[in-house]
């Protein structure tokens, strides 16, 4: 069977609202216009008011509710239209939810999801154009998860949305119309993935390549290009979780490879790109390496508008091609 | 034998309303049991509060310490009207909404010290006191962001249709948040029982309530959502205004009571409190309206205690603090693996 992101987000919620009576959405528009992008569709018709609930334009209030709501024992989906706006919202995210269990000596859970599409969409300029990956991985309470393809979204966002954590998903808003291929066992209400988990979506002996989210296509593309035009055989992994990220599938890989790629959206100061390249030192991975990591980035700027300039701003598969030449030393 | 409850009168500026048309009565009945239980649950807080600074001096209790001298009326008259079932979330400044809630001076000393024993294993501290069991949320360290959570524990108690009401205690320097108004705005658009109680003690740190908010009636602050001001040093009128708050969220949806009180100590161990206010200011409030001497002399009026009887109990509520901080002081630290414990579930 074929699914669109869109699809795989929308039933995940939807079964996890029926095995769960705990379990609610709240977010903009996300009742009766149906999500701003559609994620929620048919959800408030069929649930009502009361699990599916459109807010006021007011992140921080709703997102410190939402949490509320988490502490009393609910399972809240809080969505964020998109994660841009969750910079209003960010205090409650890591300060009220992530460090909650903590700072009560273990009394307190969260089993909240903050969910939304992150990084770059299309000309739509600097505030509306961030990865956010880097900002929440780097949050010790939290778990940040970024799917890429149908299958991950739906497995993903049901390991999230039953997760006794907090969890932050990291969805792609120019992934939700995009159709893979799911198995019959994705399609299973009983479908998660284990969060922290990462995934080789194609082996290869000469390069790795780790992406999360979009930017996985994009390398797969790239690695295509690669065996074409230059015989290099790339692997590719789909990080599927930032945070616990899976260091030993990357360290297992570069073992293999002796070549490290890392490509993301985010801007390439403390960025993903930069903790991969960190864990190498730290996992014995350094010593299988035969040239320095290179990490394609976001440019460091804020993303502009221009078509030309955009494309410059925004890892493109030519940029991960680039890259991978650059740590073979291909010219 | 239970003593027969009797009338108590208050001043007609006790209360004041904001789009509310019940009022309440001017007066209410109180018993002998009563003020007295009353008596030891507010010298308890004082003395702890007290004690805890002491501790501060000793360098036995670290970073911030905000202590509640002054304001005990608020959160013992609160409790008055709730059951365990429901919620209660504050600010920084907790120590005694923990207490209230059910807390021990114990777990609230201990945790001060940083040690294990602690109400939060010591992981938490002044700011971040909690009692799950008690439905005690915290002891939230951002000035304003305990109010949308606390509508969020609202919406969490309408959502399971169990009947409970939360409580969101906020101050007069965090009624200016942005966030605070937020909340009200979903808390009276989806009717969530949740009563907004602002603390109004005149001073955000430093800042006297006059020179940070335009609007100085806190009370009227919701506009579209009702309010309720009461003298917030009288814990028989803070009873009886909790009695309508609580019963009115859980029927009709959120308001806003404004507690009129004052705090003692600067805002915290580091301020003296003097440069921003007067020495005179502080005290005439201390003489005239503490809420503890308040009860000590209905007690004494109505020759249902004696001043050496509650000199006696003030002893043994000493005793027992002081019981409580050797004991802590004893107590160890976490052990280092708890570093790493409670991040995730």
């Amino acid at each position: 069977a074929s699914m669109t992101v869109r699809d795989a987000l929308n039933s995940a919620i939807d079964e996890e609202m029926a095995r769960d009576d705990k379990v609610f959405l709240m977010g903009e528009e996300v009742a009766q216009y149906d999500g701003a992008y559609k994620i929620s569709k048919g959800l408030w018709k069929k649930w009502g008011s009361g699990r599916v609930i459109d807010t006021p334009i007011t992140e921080m209030g709703f997102a410190g509710m939402a949490v509320g709501a988490g502490l009393a024992g609910l399972r809240p989906i809080c969505e964020f239209m998109t994660f841009n706006f969750s910079m209003q919202a960010i205090d409650h995210v890591v300060n009220s939810a992530a460090k909650a269990l903590y700072m009560s000596g273990g009394q307190l859970t969260c089993p909240i999801v903050f969910r939304g599409p992150n990084g770059a969409a299309r000309a739509v300029a600097a505030q509306h154009s961030q990865d956010f990956a880097a900002w929440y991985g780097s949050v010790p309470g939290l778990k940040v998860v970024a799917p890429y393809s149908a299958e991950d979204a739906r497995g993903l966002l049901k390991a999230a949305i039953r997760d006794n954590n907090p969890v932050v998903c990291l969805e792609n808003e120019m992934m939700y119309g995009e159709t893979f291929e799911v198995s019959e066992e994705a399609l299973s209400k009983d479908f998660i993935l284990p969060i922290g988990k990462a995934k080789v979506e194609r082996a290869g002996k000469d390069v790795t390549i780790v992406a999360f989210s979009r930017l996985v296509g994009i390398a797969l593309n790239a690695a295509k290009q690669l065996e074409t035009e230059y015989g290099i055989q790339a692997e590719v992994i789909n990080l599927r979780s930032i945070r616990p990220l899976d260091r030993e599938t990357i360290t297992e890989s570069v073992k293999k490879t002796n070549h490290l790629v890392t490509a993301e959206e985010g801007w390439p100061a403390f960025g993903v790109g930069s903790e991969v390249a960190a864990s190498m030192f730290e996992t014995g991975g350094f010593d299988y390496l035969d040239a320095p990591v290179v990490r394609v980035t976001g440019a460091d700027v804020p993303v502009p508008y221009a078509i030309n300039l955009e494309l410059m701003a925004i890892p493109q598969e030519q940029s991960i091609v680039n890259g991978v030449k650059k740590a073979l030393n291909v010219k | 034998f239970a003593s027969k409850p009797e009338q108590f009168t208050f001043s007609e500026n006790t209360y004041s309303y904001h789009k509310l048309e019940n009022k309440l009565p001017l007066s209410t009945t109180s018993s002998k049991e009563e003020l007295l239980s009353l008596f030891r649950s507010m010298s308890v807080m004082r003395r702890m509060e007290m004690t805890a600074e002491a501790l501060y001096k000793e360098k036995l209790i670290r970073g911030f310490l905000h202590v509640y001298n002054g304001q005990e009326a608020v959160v013992t008259g609160f409790e008055l009207a709730l059951t365990k079932k429901d919620s209660v979330i504050t600010a920084y400044r907790d120590h005694c909404h923990y207490l209230a809630r059910g807390g021990t001076v114990r777990g609230c000393l201990s945790e001060l010290m940083g040690k294990a024993e602690g109400c939060a294993k010591g992981k938490g501290g002044s700011m971040h006191m909690y009692s799950r069991e008690n439905n005690f949320f915290g002891g939230n360290g951002i000035v304003g962001a305990q109010v949308p959570v606390g509508a969020g524990l609202a919406f969490a108690h309408k959502y399971n249709k169990d009947g409970g009401v939360a409580l969101a205690y906020y101050g007069d320097g965090a009624a200016n948040q942005g966030q605070v108004f937020e909340a009200f705005n979903m808390a009276h658009l989806w009717e969530l029982p949740v009563v907004f109680i602002c603390e109004n003690n005149r001073y955000g740190m430093g800042t006297a309530s006059g020179r940070a908010t335009k609007a100085n009636e806190f009370h009227k602050r919701g506009d579209y959502m009702p309010g309720l001001r009461v003298d917030g040093m009288n814990v028989l009128a803070v009873r009886e205004a909790a009695k309508y708050a609580v019963a009115y969220a859980k029927t009709k949806g959120p308001l806003i009571v404004e507690c009129d009180t004052y705090r003692y100590a600067g805002h915290s161990v580091s301020d003296p409190g003097i440069s921003y206010r007067t020495k005179e200011e502080r005290d005439s409030v201390k003489e005239l309206r503490d809420p503890i001497e308040a009860v000590r002399k209905w007690l004494v009026e109505r020759s249902w205690a004696t001043e050496a009887e509650l000199k006696a109990i003030e002893k043994e509520i000493r005793a027992s603090v002081e019981a409580d901080v050797e004991a802590g002081k004893a107590a160890p630290f976490p052990d280092p693996s708890e570093l790493a414990t409670d991040v995730y579930v």
